[in-house]
């Protein structure tokens, strides 16, 4: 660790497993009643199970994101953080309140949450990833301003690299756009138009800037390459993504009361949303392929190109799948968005902050640069034992998807949408079986933690530095 | 390898990039707004539809149900639900007064949410304005 104001980012990364576990645990109840329709109800209804499921996951990825940012920003920027101690200050505030919003959930029918917190003011609750209560809006939105001041000073008052340059405009992006969420008009598809300006616009957006800059900085520090190679790459891959993504927004717009045109515009844009995801792609294993030092820590360089491949997959071909107009007619809303969403979440956000996390947790804790080999060998388990059940549960969720849009949308017969869920049971239990060993996976991750760690790190020295 | 594409030209490609295609989404969206209103039934919005999509937001209904095929993916498609119910109000009402307190054993059920008979209206008509939304034709059939 170079900066001791580095160090701020431990808590935000340990918060962040910890969600993780709770998001995954929430999941799987989920996953359970999807086949046994009765289970915890009415304590744990499926809606609040979900609420929980999916605002637990954008908040650790939060947490995620401004740990990565707390740790690369002073060593690009090369000076200590402008104010560490509103860093941790706004670590306890963001905990705090999402865990009481979390309570919330759990605790108060939601109507009653909504009362409670008067949502009649500024009715902002109630709309899908949006559920927060108005007053948890509000104070996200001060803890995003404290940490893009905190971030913004140290990156303007420091050495300026593409790499914070990225981050730093991924974050204020988040930011800004976030402001959608409080714009929730009576005209139901105005209120669907500028919902998507927070979700499409981050996760297909601005998100995408941020994962860029955190890959890139992982790649220098564990590669060797040369700062300006990985730059250049960085650059033509977010321009892909905001060129393609922007206009790729229009894939929301196909059904939902909007012109007609957008299913061209949506359609022509989105089918090239998976161009920068393949770059990434390239990028990650052609700098890994070029590297001039083999860094001891290969635990972290496998979740990185784990990130690349998985955000392709996940993102590009599963996006791809039900992208154009003609197909998402039919496939809109069913199972193929549900098995399109976890891979592309798990691959591109999951992973990456899984993969800063990698690098920068054995620096935190004190070590020179990586894990003892234990630790990492069941560190790259839990890769494997995720990874592989993640794509598992997305395509048995993807055959659920597909049989869905037959018996009930393509078929001669249409089918009632309960009639059709019960025919499909055997995959939503293979999904459930497969998120069983995703938890096992987790467990394994965080395990891994506290394997071997009086054991010596893993050393390698300088790799064969030939230009072969 | 390729020198002649520099890393000046990568930043410039992407704010060129970045800002022409943005700005080509805001002015679509600029015409997006002129065409809604022959698209999106506002003149239904009355102050009863506006109290009914509240009540719709308040008991998260999206947690199960999707509406115009965004929301969860556990519970039926409700955008066109007035029309599947057979152009009934009070069959929507019905619907969500009955459900049992405690749920069906062994199987998905909707929560009874002991709505107000105001609310009742209220979600009932705000569910009828959603379903005259022209919305190019989707869903594919009734079933939604």
């Amino acid at each position: 660790m170079q900066y001791k104001s580095q160090a701020v980012a431990k808590p935000y990364f340990i918060a962040a497993i910890g969600l993780f576990m709770a998001q995954i645990l929430f999941g799987l109840v989920m996953g359970l009643q999807y086949v046994v329709g009765d289970f915890l109800f009415p304590e744990i209804p499926f809606n609040v199970a979900r609420m929980v499921h999916t605002n637990l996951l954008i908040v650790w990825l939060l947490f995620g994101f401004m740990g990565a940012a707390y740790y690369l920003v002073p060593e690009e920027a090369e000076r200590e953080l402008q104010a560490p101690w509103l860093a941790i200050a706004m670590f306890w505030i963001f905990l705090i309140a999402g865990a009481l919003t979390v309570l919330g959930y759990l605790l108060v029918p939601y109507a009653g949450l909504a009362e409670m917190t008067g949502n009649q003011y500024l009715p902002t609750m109630g709309r899908e990833f949006l559920e927060q209560p108005t007053i948890t809006k509000l104070g996200i939105v001060v803890v995003a301003l404290a940490f893009l001041f905190n971030i913004g000073m140290t990156v303007l008052k420091g050495r300026k690299t593409v790499v914070s340059l990225v981050l730093l405009l991924g974050l204020l992006g988040l930011a800004v756009f976030f402001l959608f969420s409080f714009y929730n008009p009576e005209n139901l598809v105005q209120d669907k138009y500028y919902w998507w300006w927070v979700v499409h616009l981050w996760v297909e957006g601005v998100w995408e800037l941020i994962l860029g800059s955190i890959l890139a900085f992982v790649l220098i520090k564990t590669t060797g390459v040369d700062r300006e190679v990985i730059e250049k790459w960085l650059y033509v891959i977010i321009a892909m993504t905001l060129i393609t993504g922007i206009i790729g927004t229009g894939h929301h717009y196909y059904w939902i009361g909007t012109p007609e045109y957008w299913q061209w515009w949506g359609s022509i844009f989105s089918a090239m949303e998976p161009i920068p995801f393949f770059m990434m792609t390239v990028f990650a294993f052609n700098m890994v392929n070029r590297r001039r030092r083999n860094h001891p820590n290969k635990a972290a360089i496998l979740w990185a190109l784990g990130t690349a491949v998985m955000a392709f997959l996940g993102a590009g071909v599963w996006g791809f799948l039900h992208t154009l107009s003609p197909v998402n007619y039919y496939t809109h809303g069913t199972q193929i968005t549900a098995a399109h969403g976890h891979l592309a979440f798990y691959g591109a956000y999951v992973m990456i902050v899984l993969a800063i996390i990698s690098y920068a947790m054995p620096m935190l804790r004190g070590r020179e640069a990586a894990n003892s080999e234990r630790s990492q060998v069941l560190e790259m388990w839990s890769f494997w034992l995720m990874t592989v059940s993640m794509v598992f549960i997305t395509l048995f969720l993807t055959g659920a998807g597909i049989l869905q849009v037959f018996l009930q949308r393509y078929s001669e017969n249409p089918q009632p949408f309960m009639a059709v869920q019960e025919k499909i049971v055997l995959f939503y239990w293979l999904r459930e079986i497969a998120g069983l060993v995703f938890l096992i996976g987790l467990i394994c991750y965080v395990t891994s933690f506290f394997v071997g760690s009086r054991d010596a790190e893993v050393k390698i020295g300088s790799a064969a530095t030939s230009p072969a | 390898m390729a020198q002649t594409f520099t890393k000046a030209m990568a930043r410039n490609i992407f704010y060129g990039g970045s800002v022409f295609f943005f700005l080509l989404f805001l002015a679509l969206t600029l015409d997006t707004n002129r065409t809604l209103p022959e698209l999106d039934n506002r003149a239904a919005i009355t102050e009863q539809v506006a109290l009914g999509k509240r009540v719709w937001e308040e008991n998260n209904c999206i947690g199960c149900h999707t509406l115009l095929g965004e929301g969860a993916y556990f519970a039926p498609e409700l955008g066109n639900v007035y029309t599947r119910f057979g152009n009934s109000k009070e069959a929507i009402v019905g619907f969500i007064k009955s459900r049992p307190k405690d749920g069906i054993p062994g199987r998905r059920s909707m929560p009874q949410f002991n709505l107000s008979d105001e609310e009742l209206e209220a979600i009932a008509e705000f569910l009828k304005y959603t379903s005259e939304i022209n919305t190019a034709g989707w869903p594919p059939n009734t079933q939604g």
